[in-house]
């Protein structure tokens, strides 16, 4: 009995819920420095497909891991210099990012493998079995310990909730918005390799999928807390596998629930979850504010 | 999260040349990355332009794009002015077009091309009003973040206007997904000039409408109570100007024009809902509203700036090997990128200072 709920439920929402998971503290700590992260989707993206393009040319998943990791942090990284060096408004440069990462993919493919469409199904022995899981355990005590335990994570706190306290301490309040900006990239682009080469087995047109937006939802469902945060993305990762069970099933009468109202569920409990959790969450007091 | 930064746009004179500035600079920068794909700028250039100029079918369909991108970047800009960021333009215009081709079912009966007309925009309008309207009042009542509540709308909207293609609407002549088509009286007549492209007196109706509501949001009650509630809501409420109502009317609005996209789709071009028939052309209104600088009246020639790109794109799939129409995602980010970043100016000549001390 436990076995099987085991085996039926628990474990495939950790599965699911793993790109959430990495996305979702990723965008937790930079929002935690006090930089609004709507990138995470582009940053997804983007890391799925060169984890995807990775694993394939070398057959290792490890070296894919690391490519969607550097690719989240390029792109994080041109992020931060446009909204901290730039002074970019960061939800219209967010989402210029995010356009701007929904046509890598196909430029690149289109050089590389000669299609805008999917990339070349890498072969089971080279892809990830469960390394993913033990990982994602490993980042979010990581998370836990540093946010409240160390002085990083007092720093980054502080960047997002009283900067000018930061700076007047000597610390500068930028130098640790661009260490969340930076783990943000990391955390998203791991999230997103996992889509690609732990969850599939190659990367496919925009499969992030909206994950990058759920993950965003569930920093502030969390309330910007590493443990909180990591609840929620397993309650959305829960919704998500309940999504693809109920695929086909029979619930009333003889016909089975059409696939279109069923693929619509993460997104509608998505919503209702913050509509009603809303008003309990506070967010950074800094957040999106100067330094 | 909370809208702590105003997306405020300053619209001197000269935020409006850097802002031309930066649509360029992005543009180039675009141009440029197709290098990486063995192909020079200035052919892809070329292509742009040709296909967008080359005849009167080329230019009837580029301002066939650009009345997309008027009611897309209008979309954006409305709740602009109340402070609100709204990308769900395209769940709001898929919502439409299939409310549209709802109406062309549903008043089957009419037999006057006026009253066909009203009534599918009326429907289109409503459907689409009604989608943006609720991250309005999710945000107006509770506080959720517009931007996440209406990405997920988005996804939300695919979803119910695939059910009722493929099941409520269905056309079962068709093999296709796609509702069943509007009768002669639905249809818009498209001009001669333009030689088979779908586009008619539409376009000239949404400039007439841009320049309307241009007038009504800079000289109404209504414009003003938008205004205020997006330069400071505190301050508004404290004469009496309620954030919550600026929000949901706004956004209505907003919506309810992005629905109306179903006049320049479903009654100007196909005749009927076909799934998938906007590529993100809800997206394309951020990069529109964002290069006019939320300035209504810019939206027109924006639009029409992007819709020579979409045009243009178009035929980069057939006249370049490895560059494809997916180019415009990046240009439209770079775009966006060129605009927004307007700090680079300062940046520029701190450096220039530097080098110079």
């Amino acid at each position: 009995m436990l076995e099987t709920l085991f085996s039926n439920w628990i474990l495939p929402t950790l599965r699911v819920s793993t790109p959430l998971i990495f996305a979702a503290l990723g965008g937790m700590w930079c929002e935690r420095s006090g930089v609004i992260q709507i990138g995470l989707e582009g940053i997804m993206l983007v890391g799925a497909f060169f984890a995807a393009v990775v694993t394939h040319s070398t057959q290792s998943p490890w070296w894919g891991l690391v490519a969607g990791m550097l690719a989240g942090l390029m792109l994080s990284l041109g992020y931060g210099f446009t909204v901290l060096k730039l002074k970019a408004n960061q939800i219209v440069s967010g989402t210029a990012f995010n356009l701007f990462a929904m046509g890598i993919p196909p430029f690149l493919s289109m050089i590389w493998f000669d299609s805008t469409g999917s990339t070349p199904v890498i072969p089971g022995e080279s892809l990830f079995r469960s390394a993913p899981l033990f990982l994602m355990g490993a980042v979010v005590i990581a998370s836990a310990i540093l946010y409240h335990h160390t002085k990083f994570g007092l720093r980054i706190r502080f960047a997002g909730e009283h900067p000018k306290a930061l700076e007047s301490s000597g610390i500068s309040v930028r130098g640790k918005r661009w260490q969340g900006i930076a783990l943000s990239g990391l955390l998203a682009g791991l999230g997103g390799a996992t889509l690609s080469i732990y969850l599939a087995s190659s990367f496919s047109r925009n499969m992030s999928s909206g994950r990058g937006f759920i993950a965003l939802a569930a920093v502030i469902l969390g309330r910007w807390l590493p443990l909180q945060t990591v609840t929620a993305c397993l309650l959305f990762g829960l919704t998500e596998l309940a999504q693809i069970r109920l695929q086909g099933v029979v619930l009333w009468g003889d016909q089975a629930v059409p696939v279109q109202w069923i693929q619509i569920l993460p997104y509608l409990i998505t919503i209702l979850v913050l509509a009603l959790a809303m008003g309990r969450t506070r967010a950074p007091k800094g957040l999106g504010g100067g330094e | 999260m909370k809208n702590s930064e105003k997306l405020r746009i300053p619209q001197s004179a000269l935020s409006f040349l850097r802002s031309v500035a930066g649509a360029a600079g992005g543009l180039a920068i675009g141009l440029m990355i197709c290098t990486i794909a063995g192909e020079s700028p200035g052919k892809v250039l070329t292509v742009l332009v040709n296909s967008s100029f080359g005849s009167g079918y080329d230019f009837g369909m580029t301002l066939f794009y650009t009345s997309y991108f008027i009611l897309t970047g209008l979309a954006v800009a409305i709740p602009f002015k109340s402070g609100l960021f709204n990308i769900g333009g395209e769940g709001q215009l898929t919502i439409g077009a299939l409310a549209a081709a709802w109406a062309g079912v549903a008043g089957a009966g009419i037999e006057s091309h006026a009253l066909a007309i009203l009534f599918a925009t009326l429907a289109a309008f409503i459907a689409g009003g009604i989608w943006g309207a609720i991250p309005g009042y999710l945000k107006a009542r509770r506080g959720s973040h517009e931007v996440i509540t209406t990405i997920m709308m988005n996804f939300i909207a695919a979803g119910v206007t695939s059910y009722f293609t493929l099941y409520a609407l269905k056309d079962p002549d068709s093999s296709q997904a796609e509702t069943i088509p509007l009768s002669t009286v639905f249809q818009l007549k498209p001009f001669a000039v333009f030689n088979g492209a779908p586009m008619g007196g539409l376009i000239i109706a949404l400039a007439v409408m841009t320049c309307v509501l241009h007038l009504v949001l800079r000289n109404s009650v209504w414009g003003y109570r938008l205004k205020a509630t997006g330069e400071n809501e505190t301050a508004a409420s404290t004469f009496g100007i309620a954030a919550p109502a600026s929000w949901l009317s706004s956004m209505f609005v907003a919506g309810g024009i992005a629905g109306l996209t179903g006049l320049v789709e479903v009654l100007g071009n196909s005749h009927r809902f076909k799934i998938g028939f906007s590529s993100d052309y809800g997206f394309v209104g951020i990069a529109v509203a964002l290069v006019a600088r939320g300035n209504i009246l810019g939206i027109l020639p924006s639009a029409f700036l992007f819709g020579v790109l979409q045009k243009g794109a178009g035929s980069l799939d057939l006249e370049t090997d490895k560059v494809t129409r997916d180019l415009t995602y990046i240009i439209q980010g770079l775009i966006i990128l060129g605009v927004a970043s307007d700090g680079i100016w300062d940046w520029f000549s701190s450096i220039w200072r530097k080098r110079n001390a």
